[in-house]
């Protein structure tokens, strides 16, 4: 084994009343790709900033060695200077600012007072080579796709001589191009020296890329595992990571859809005024009673656009169409008309559109029918949390008290409080967006353990996305959007991934 | 010593509610002291309630812009200018003063409404939207103003409502130098205030929800019964309670409530949350943003009508700066700049505070200009002990 040019030794760190980790340790050795999974909570993340100098040296126990020398990190720019990079799910560019200014953003290449921005375009022009972004360096970040932001991160890193480079859940908002893309930058910066530390909940990548995997659970070390040596397999690292053997993600069903139709929906047009074009372009599709119906598309093919268009239209599209729902048509001007016929939407993105961070569990849970629990405009408070209690057990949301801010729990709890908020309306058909998107292997078991009892109850499921593997294992029949026009319907018997890939980059 | 136990557990865990309390006490006690107690007298306590009325009811409209992320620049000169026109229609329309109030109430929710017309509807940031409001009320302020200047209102009905007091029982020979309708209606208060807690209380336990410690309950009740019961004698020292207090009471009962029982409050609050996940959850923000500036409009017309009341006349710089005071006494309440928090008891402390400083500087005979300095640092200070406690409440 080569040597390690990580080492962190029995490394606790402690928040009030949680031990987030445990005595926990760590090795990479030089030049290799070094995955960390685990599922939410069990301290990858705590782990990484105590590696950064988010925690201080002395607001944890333990010991950080990098190419063996101690190192005792008071902040970001100390593990910076060391050589450390670490690039966050959320990307920390600068919407407004271009590609190469982004690139040496607190580094820059300076001639006296000034900055030389000749030489900081031509060395931006040669690290996004290194990455293989073919960009214009003075191109806005805004105008450039998540993955090729992404990428922009990673060149970030490079322009500083990075020898650690930390990745944490980069693939999570790519479709399957960009991550695919994203591997191969990888495995070439490897063979360039680059070590890699990647934290991620698509276990397919990790047993792809992976050299060593080293699992946590619980703020502890669980095992590591070699690529060589030993054998990583999904079913091996779920082992590990939820302590537990889980054989099938997806529960059986007991029952099959109706053959009543829902809601139907013909031609639906959407044009985007600001954008300035089409988003989605005469879209026609049906739901059944008691159905999961799996949208199945690439970003940007118009998948959430069709979701929010239905619901009552928060982002103004100029719309044509027509709806059926529940054997009437209807026309919805704003949400509120959607949730009172029995619509309900749960957003692909929980933090930015989907809850109120600040307010906590019993809040979020009510507030979409508060007239539910209220008398002549009067909230009753105690109605209210014997509500988000039921949810709480029922969905087995993990909170001390529904009175906890929701911003404190993990995504997976998050996401069941999204869910409860909505299953609160009584809504005869659920549209889920990105339903599992970073979320673990167990809390995704749980969603869609609720998905399967609430279509055995009647209920209808529209469910968007990304992930190929759910979308057959959930659904029973999938369509595929492509650049906002259908590009086709598979029952669920017929649908493969790559018919599903073919149709998707039609 | 459960019970310190439990009385510190309490109060770190809601120090940022009583953060506040404890603050304008602290503020009280110091000028108490460097006063050789004139800050404590009745006479002075009285006063300081009245002038903090105007704010304090502005503060209260502001709380509720602010919470849903937006600010209203123009309600200083809008208060001066329908101050002016009420003054107007007393003195040369001889309107009867019943009718002039809610005429004016009326138009300072029309104002409200032409503020967030373009806000609500086209999106314009309300800095802008209500700083065009700002220079049009001035500028209507000079217009109803330059023929006449300063209009004196000879009407006292009027004039009572920023000067008189709740009327008395006749001198019946006990208690004397007390008012007496003041000192039955506190313990009306507290009797109201012990009997609600006490109901809520026993709601709370049918259904097994957590409640206050038993000792810490009656502790919060014995203090809370004081708390109002001293400020009711000390009113009831001087000439009792004001109308302007009286208004401000109601004021407060009324949003207290809206805001924190009522659906409407909840929207509120989760429009300053979550703009995008409120009007996803079917809320429709757009309504909600003209109702909370049309209650600011109307309550601008209040502060309006207390201040040109108290004042006994229109003035032409009437309003001036008011805004800023409302802004200040909402943030050393506890509102955050950002959006979804803050409560309107906290607003009203925060005038109190604000209104306290400078009535104890004043009798100290402090000179201005260093009394601005110390109402910047407190403002200051008020604001990092809000966001200190607040990070550290996660």
């Amino acid at each position: 084994m080569k040597p390690p040019i990580l080492e962190m030794r029995n490394i606790t760190k402690e928040f009030p009343g949680v031990k987030a980790l445990n005595n926990v340790s760590f090795q990479v050795a030089e030049g290799e790709i070094h995955c960390l999974v685990g599922e939410n909570g069990a301290g990858k993340s705590t782990l990484m900033k105590v590696l950064s100098g988010v925690y201080p040296y002395g607001e944890y126990s333990g010991e950080i060695y990098l190419n063996g020398q101690l190192q005792k990190f008071s902040g970001i720019r100390d593990s910076d200077r060391a050589g450390i990079a670490i690039i966050y799910q959320e990307l920390a560019l600068v919407p407004e600012l271009t590609v190469y200014e982004n690139i040496f953003l607190g580094n820059e290449i300076r001639k006296g007072i000034m900055v030389d921005w000749n030489e900081t375009i031509k060395r931006a022009s040669e690290v996004l080579k290194k990455v293989g972004l073919d960009v214009n360096p003075a191109a806005k970040i805004k105008e450039l796709g998540v993955g090729k932001q992404q990428l922009v991160e990673i060149a970030k890193a490079l322009s500083r001589d990075v020898r650690l480079l930390i990745l944490d859940e980069p693939t999570s908002a790519l479709n399957e191009d960009d991550s695919r893309n994203l591997l191969n930058l990888l495995r070439g910066l490897k063979k360039q020296g680059v070590t890699c530390i990647l934290i991620s909940h698509k276990l397919k990548e990790v047993i792809e890329i992976a050299d060593t995997v080293t699992v946590l659970r619980d703020g502890k070390t669980i095992c590591t595992l070699s690529a060589e040596t030993d054998e990583i397999s999904e079913f091996v690292l779920i082992k590990h990571m939820v302590g537990r053997e889980i054989d099938n993600i997806y529960p059986p069903r007991s029952t099959k859809p109706s053959d009543e139709i829902l809601l139907e929906v013909k031609d639906w047009s959407a044009y985007d005024p600001r954008l300035g074009r089409y988003v989605l372009k005469n879209v026609s599709f049906y739901v059944r009673k008691g159905e999961i119906v799996g949208f199945a598309g690439l970003m940007g093919s118009g998948r959430t656009e069709l979701a929010k268009s239905l619901f009552g239209n928060p982002d103004g599209y100029h719309i044509t169409g027509e709806i059926t729902f529940k054997g009437e048509r209807r026309r919805y001007t704003h949400p509120q008309s959607a949730i009172r016929s029995g619509m309900a939407y749960v957003t692909e993105d929980r933090k930015g559109n989907g809850l109120i961070l600040i307010q906590d569990v019993k809040q979020n849970i009510t507030l979409a029918n508060l007239r539910k629990i209220a008398k002549r405009g009067v909230v009753n408070a105690n109605a209210e949390i014997k509500v988000a209690n039921e949810y709480k057990s029922s969905l087995n949301i993990k909170t001390p008290t529904v009175e906890q801010k929701v911003g404190n729990l993990s995504g997976g709890n998050q996401q069941k409080v999204s869910v409860a908020k909505w299953l609160f309306v009584k809504p005869d058909i659920l549209i889920l967006d990105e339903p599992t998107r970073g979320i673990d292997v167990g809390a995704k078991f749980e969603i869609y353990t609720i998905m399967t009892r609430l279509v055995q109850q009647g209920m209808s499921i529209i469910m968007i996305s990304s992930e190929l593997p759910e979308v057959l294992g959930m659904s029973d029949r999938v369509y595929i959007l492509s650049a906002g026009r259908l590009t086709g319907e598979l029952p669920i018997e017929e649908a493969t991934q790559e018919k599903i890939m073919h149709l998707a980059t039609n | 010593m459960s019970f310190f136990s439990d009385v510190q557990k309490v109060l770190r865990e809601n120090i940022r509610e009583y953060g506040m309390f404890i603050a304008l006490f602290v503020i009280m006690a110091i000028f108490t002291f460097t006063t050789d107690g004139i800050f404590i007298s009745s006479r002075n306590i009285s006063n300081l309630l009245n002038q903090t009325g105007y704010i304090a009811v502005l503060a209260v409209g502001m709380t509720l812009v602010i919470v849903i992320r937006h600010i209203d620049l123009s309600v200083g000169f809008l208060a001066g200018f329908l101050g002016a026109v009420a003054a107007i229609a007393l003195v040369f329309w001889k309107l009867p003063v019943i009718v002039v109030i809610p005429m004016v109430l009326a138009m300072g929710v029309v104002a409200g409404l032409i503020t967030a017309f373009p806000v609500a509807q086209l999106k314009i940031p309300s800095f802008v939207a209500s700083l065009a409001g700002w220079l049009i009320y001035r500028g209507l302020l000079l217009l109803a103003t330059i023929s006449t200047g300063t209009i004196v209102i000879p009407n006292k009905a009027f004039n009572d409502i920023g000067n008189g007091y709740i009327p008395d029982l006749p001198e019946m020979g006990f208690l004397p130098g007390l008012h007496k309708v003041t000192l039955l209606l506190g313990v009306l208060a507290i009797v109201f205030f012990i009997v609600s807690e006490l109901n809520n209380r026993r709601n709370k336990l049918a259904y097994n929800f957590e409640v206050l410690p038993r000792n810490i309950f009656i502790l919060k009740l014995v203090l809370v019964s004081a708390l109002i019961g001293g400020i009711t004698w000390v009113l009831a020292g001087y000439n009792g309670m004001s109308w302007t207090v009286v208004i401000m009471l109601v004021v407060l009962g009324i949003y207290n409530f809206v805001t924190t029982q009522t659906v409407l409050g909840r929207h509120i609050y989760a429009i300053g949350g979550n703009p995008e996940a409120a009007e996803l959850s079917g809320i429709n923000v757009k309504n909600l943003t003209y109702i909370v500036f049309a209650s600011m409009g109307m309550l601008s017309a209040l502060s309006g009508i207390l201040f040109t009341s108290r004042l006994q006349s229109a003035t032409t710089t009437a309003g001036t700066l008011f805004e800023l005071d409302a802004i200040a006494a909402a943030y050393v309440g506890g509102v955050s700049a950002a959006g979804g928090v803050g409560k309107v008891m906290g607003s009203i402390i925060g005038a109190l505070v604000m209104t306290s400083l400078t009535s104890g500087m004043n009798l100290m005979g402090m000179d201005i200009s260093l009394q601005y300095v110390v109402r910047g640092a407190v403002l200051v200070f008020a604001v990092i002990f809000d966001v200190t406690t607040r990070s550290r409440g996660k």
